[in-house]
């Protein structure tokens, strides 16, 4: 994000230093506001992995407070007594599988679009940007008969492979602004160094998107991890599940809730996502703007 | 772009792959292929299945002795349960997105100007939207527990709930066991998880008012809200379009909320297209009928997009 220029405040209205205060004020209670609305959730989360369960199930105590000093064994019991080690193993596994499935498709396709489609290059990206709106609940269904036909039914392999029907029309998105900004220039320089085309853009293409073919990584990460629907639909066993899933069906059994386990594998997943996302999501709103925002 | 004529001194040799009508359509082709199969196809093979008689364990269409025509549909409809979905959704839909817009344009005010901690300000404001939703969910899910939720022993605590007080005299409010509080609570949850989309997508445009435009409206001596709703708004209304168009596109379609909160209940109070067509389809087993309560998202997921390449295109021309 641009920082703003000095003389941009929150209100220019400032006639007064009485009313300068006043809009200040304004602010700031404003972001603790949102802040907290956003944030308490996850701040009930982290609370609630480290208490005892004498504390945690006892009505009367003051559920703000540690009235037993707080325990790592709810960790300990995530970590050495559930499935959640499987589920963090095969999302990753899935994750590698969609990341690299996804690099392998994207660059080529927005290398494509950007360069050598003219015209309607453009608009069929718009058009592919479009397929990420369709949306896991309309095509669950009928992918949950594809996968059974494949053989792929109560496997995370489904999952890998259906993946990228949302990682790549979102990535390629991306990837063609990245590609938009490099220099026609230097690819033609290799070519008339003797280079073939694919020679060149092999040799000064991919090594200036490296930026960009690292934001299409990460985001084909954290949406793998994001995802709910399909590993939902697809998947029953616990042995084949993702965290997402995982967490919400395998450690509610019917009316035994791990509640502090559960909590820990919550935030111990969303809060490193969160942060990683964070450090990528200027680009994530560069894509979602369509085009719409200049500059 | 055509390729320049080779500086003589250089032998330029020419390759098949050189062929832009050969490459742009080849490096193409693996892209286009995945959508064609496992989106464009299943989209296809949604309609097909909302007018047969495929099931989990027998999911292929052989031919036409699978066609039941309208059935599907007929048995839907005919389900109160389909109703009440279809109206939740509509309504949580929209009620939460009003709220969205209304919050996300504060918000973006709240973020385009300079405090101390504003980099905390925004991570903190993000994390529904970049953490995976089905966590985020499961902790809503904790907080309105019917026994154990810290808003109830806030509420008991200020005399609110209890014997002989006003939500009395009970000890819970059970949020997610009455039909009211629990739609609430799934709007609630819908508008915390979209917000930061809104707002971030709104504070994008935001940023792109050009400063001169400001530097003017400052020396005209504009207030702030002379400024707000003269010179702020109306640029920002393609951009707030787009907002609009994505967390409408996201709300509507979501199945995660009300499965994490409330599976559907009470009673299927709070169930919703997507949940149905997950509970029918996937744990009823019934594709056929799942696909048809799914297909129901269609129409206005088409006239979403027609909305989006309408703004894109706009904006082209711009």
């Amino acid at each position: 994000m641009a920082t703003l220029p000095p003389t941009q405040r929150f209100a220019s209205e400032g006639s007064g230093r009485g009313k300068q205060f006043l809009a200040r004020t304004v602010l700031y209670a404003t972001a603790v506001i949102f802040s907290l609305f956003a944030f308490i959730p996850f701040a009930w989360m982290i609370m609630t992995m480290f208490k005892t369960n004498n504390d945690l199930y006892n009505p009367r105590n003051n559920p703000f407070l540690y009235n037993d000093p707080p325990t790592l064994s709810n960790l300990d019991l995530l970590w050495n007594d559930t499935s959640f080690r499987t589920f963090i193993f095969n999302t990753f596994l899935i994750a590698l599988v969609v990341m690299a499935v996804t690099v392998i498709i994207v660059v080529p396709a927005a290398y494509s679009l950007v360069r050598l489609a003219g015209r309607w290059g453009s608009n069929l990206g718009i058009l592919i940007f479009l397929v990420y709106l369709v949306p896991p609940t309309l095509l669950f269904i009928p992918l949950t008969g594809v996968v059974a036909d494949l053989g792929l039914q109560n496997s995370k392999w489904s999952m890998a492979l259906v993946y990228p029907t949302f990682t790549i029309p979102f990535c390629t998105w991306l990837m063609m602004g990245f590609m938009r900004s490099v220099p026609w220039e230097i690819e033609e320089q290799a070519m008339i160094d003797g280079y073939s085309r694919i020679g060149a853009i092999w040799r000064t293409v991919i090594p200036v998107s490296i930026p960009g073919i690292l934001t299409v990584v990460i985001f084909s990460f954290t949406l793998t991890l994001h995802e709910f629907v399909y590993s939902l639909a697809f998947v029953q066993s616990s042995g084949e599940k993702t965290v997402s899933v995982g967490v919400f069906t395998e450690l509610i059994r019917g009316d035994v809730f791990f509640w502090q386990s559960l909590m820990a594998a919550a935030a111990l997943v969303a809060i490193p996502v969160a942060l990683l996302y964070n450090y990528f999501l200027d680009r994530f709103i560069a894509g979602f703007t369509l085009g719409a925002v200049k500059g | 772009m055509s390729i320049p004529a080779p500086a003589p001194q250089h032998r330029r040799q020419r390759y098949f792959f050189d062929n832009e009508r050969v490459l742009g359509p080849l490096l193409l082709f693996p892209a286009v292929v995945y959508i064609i199969a496992l989106v464009g196809f299943p989209l296809i093979l949604a309609v097909l299945y909302a007018f047969s008689d495929v099931t989990v364990g027998d999911p292929r269409i052989r031919g036409t002795e699978n066609f039941v025509g309208f059935e599907n549909f007929r048995d839907v409809f005919n389900d109160g349960v389909f109703r009440k979905a279809l109206r939740n959704t509509i309504v949580f839909t929209l009620v939460s997105q009003v709220f969205v817009i209304v919050f996300a344009n504060v918000l973006a005010l709240v973020l385009s100007a300079d405090f101390h901690g504003k980099r905390l300000v925004r991570f903190l404001v993000l994390l529904p939207w970049t953490t995976p939703i089905a966590l985020g969910v499961l902790g809503w899910f904790w907080m309105l527990d019917s026994v154990y939720s810290p808003i109830d022993y806030i509420m008991r605590r200020m005399g609110l709930l209890g014997p002989d007080s006003m939500f009395g005299p009970g000890r819970n409010m059970y949020w997610l066991g009455k039909t009211d509080l629990a739609q609430a609570a799934v709007v609630v949850v819908h508008i915390w998880r979209t917000l930061p989309l809104a707002t971030v997508i709104l504070l994008a445009g935001l940023s792109s008012i050009p400063q001169d435009v400001k530097d003017a409206a400052n020396v005209d001596g504009a207030g702030f809200w002379r400024q707000l709703f003269y010179i702020r708004l109306p640029l920002l209304l393609p951009i707030m379009a787009v907002a609009t168009l994505f967390s409408l596109v996201f709300t509507f379609t979501d199945l995660t909320v009300s499965l994490v909160l409330t599976r559907g209940g009470p009673v299927n109070d709070t169930q919703v297209l997507s949940t149905w067509a997950y509970f029918k389809g996937i744990q009823g087993g019934n594709l056929a009928q799942g696909a048809a309560i799914a297909l129901f998202l269609l129409p206005v997921l088409i006239a979403i997009a027609i909305g989006m390449l309408r703004l894109a295109r706009r904006s082209e021309n711009d």
